[in-house]
């Protein structure tokens, strides 16, 4: 059931999305991101979904995955859209015990949701087209400005995809872990919260204790092949931006502006 | 007591890109007493098959039936199933949490919800049974000890459960060959305390020839072969094709055999092994 969790995976396939350079999908979803900040209303969503519908289309990455990703975070989005749609005063149109429903709450339920669903599978689809070799060096290219003044691009880099690697690591880890103290009659289900709190240390003890040691050997390893960071380091795959790429970025730039547009004239 | 698997499936990922049927169609009767081994290749589906024996994974399809109770089915109480089979992971010393090892072990019995006293008996009873020295130990981080008494000590947590079928998935795996055989007489010592049933997952043939009444052999997700030790390394050919071997003993007596020395293959003792084959070749002398 932990192994569910799709945060920070591959997933393979051939793709127009899957080949872009990696630069140019670290700044489309960025781009993206502000997008849906600065959208004020639903038609501007509207526009957005539509764009990211078709990225997904283009990206043949099955329906079923992308939502199997969106599960764990549920509970959040159920949280929030009660949240806003109970919390916010104005113009009541239902009234439920001591509960009231605003037309102001209920647009605001519904507008932070979709940003919250566009949102994360807009960033999940980074994740999903790219490989981490990709991701991290399209990364230390676009920081590698930065080196200049000293910032260790590469280190940075390559500590995110190491950790994006590992998530999957832990969470097989973990679910081995939670499964062996089941074994024992651990019970993670029931009880109230502080129970519920306190059944979580049988499993995060070791899976800390893991951690260290998978760190440990990874460190290990990576030294024994005489890893020194970013000094002197080549690419097997030196990636150049083809004209796919600029139309791409062009496309996630004209959107970009026309969100921005519609904040201005509306 | 008994278990009894009938058809049982298992797909891990299903509607995803890395769908597997990690199980196929696998039925097999266990009795009370019997101490049963499980072999077959890296990948063939050994742990999925044992986590489903005490309900840490639900089939696809098929029936698990323990004493009478298909497990399987929905609205089963977990924490009784997990009363009567015992689960021992593989390296189980990564699970261990507690500041000493006696709290440690009593993790188990405490989740069954016995009184202190019992809880206390019980793991004195495990941490001996498993070979530990129990005032010597009782008090320390489950973190210092040596990898071997890790390893006991994780095992003794499910044994302090007494569980009438216990499950062991490669107790042995990354140890020394000292700590392999104390880890393996440790295993028999408490199938004989408890007559009851014992499973253990295991690449080394010598272990299976010495110790089981039963050898399950499992080969890509299904069951190849149930049956005797002698039964089952009288396959030798069948057994290479899947990546296992007969113990060594018998793929020398094999080998002489096909050499045209007219020996007897069924044979895992050492000392049985030399007369036999001293034997042949006087006879053959003689001739
Ligand atoms: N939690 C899991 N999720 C997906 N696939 C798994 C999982 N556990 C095991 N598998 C796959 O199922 C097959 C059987 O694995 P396993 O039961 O661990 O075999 P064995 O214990 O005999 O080495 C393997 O191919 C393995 O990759
Ligand atoms: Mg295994």
């Amino acid at each position: 059931m932990l192994r569910d969790i799709t945060l920070g995976q591959y997933y393979p396939a051939k793709s127009r999305i899957h080949q872009l350079d990696a630069r140019v999908k670290i700044i489309g979803t960025l781009l993206y991101i502000v997008d849906l900040f600065v959208v004020q209303d639903f038609i501007g969503f509207a526009v957005l979904g539509a764009a990211l519908a078709a990225v997904l289309v283009l990206a043949r990455v099955p329906m079923g995955y992308i939502f199997r990703g969106l599960k764990p975070i549920l509970l959040i989005l159920i949280f929030t859209f009660f949240l806003n749609l109970f919390m916010v005063d104005g113009e009541v149109i239902w009234r439920i015990w001591i509960l009231k429903v605003t037309k102001e709450g209920l647009y605001l339920a519904l507008f932070m949701s979709i940003r919250l669903v566009l949102l994360i599978t807009a960033s999940s689809l980074l994740t999903l087209t790219t490989r981490p070799i990709s991701l991290t060096d399209g990364l230390e290219r676009l920081l590698s400005p930065l080196n200049r003044m000293g910032v260790p691009t590469h280190d940075i880099a390559m500590m995110m995809s190491i950790a994006l690697r590992f998530i999957p690591t832990l969470l097989a880890e973990a679910d081995k872990i939670m499964k062996a103290q089941q074994a024992r009659g651990a019970d993670f289900e029931s009880g109230n919260v502080f129970r519920r709190g306190r059944a979580l240390i049988p499993i995060l003890i070791p899976l800390f204790v893991g951690a260290f040691r998978i760190a440990g050997d990874l460190a290990m390893a990576m030294e024994a092949r005489c890893y020194r960071g970013g000094t002197g380091r080549t690419r097997m795959r030196q990636s150049v931006f083809g004209r796919v790429d600029y139309v791409a970025l062009g496309a996630c730039l004209v959107l970009f502006a026309a969100a921005i547009l519609l904040r201005v004239l509306y | 007591m008994s278990i009894e698997v009938r058809d049982l499936s298992h797909i891990y990922g299903q509607g995803t890109p890395d769908e597997q049927a990690a199980l196929q169609d696998i039925s097999f009767v266990l009795h009370g007493g019997e101490m049963v081994a499980l072999i077959g290749h890296t990948g063939s589906g050994k742990s999925t098959l044992v986590q489903h024996l005490n309900g840490l994974l639900k089939p696809n399809s098929g029936e698990i039936i323990v004493d009478g109770t298909d497990i399987a089915r929905p609205g089963v109480s977990m924490l009784d199933i997990r009363r009567h089979v015992g689960l021992v992971f593989q390296y189980p010393e990564y699970q261990l949490f507690e500041e000493t090892v006696a709290k440690d072990v009593a993790f188990g019995p405490k989740n069954l919800g016995l009184d202190a006293e019992e809880v206390d008996h019980r793991v004195r009873e495990a941490l001996t049974l498993v070979g530990l020295d129990y005032e010597a130990v009782k008090d320390r981080s489950p973190f210092d000890l040596s990898g071997g008494q890790k390893r006991k000590a994780a095992i003794a947590g499910v044994v302090a459960m007494r569980p009438d079928i216990l499950i062991l998935d490669e107790p042995t795996a990354g140890l020394d060959p000292g700590s392999h055989r104390e880890i393996m007489e440790m295993v028999k010592r408490i199938h004989d305390s408890t007559r009851n049933i014992t499973i253990f997952v295991t690449h080394d043939m010598n272990d299976v020839a010495a110790l089981a009444d039963k050898v399950l052999v499992m080969s890509r997700g299904r069951l190849l072969t149930v049956g005797s030790p002698t039964e089952v390394f009288s396959h030798r050919t069948q057994l290479s094709a899947v990546g296992l071997d007969v113990p060594p003993l018998m793929d020398l007596l094999g080998d002489l055999k096909e050499g045209g020395l007219p020996v007897r293959t069924e044979i895992f003792d050492l000392d049985e092994a030399a007369d036999e084959i001293c034997g042949a070749l006087k006879k053959q002398k003689e001739k």
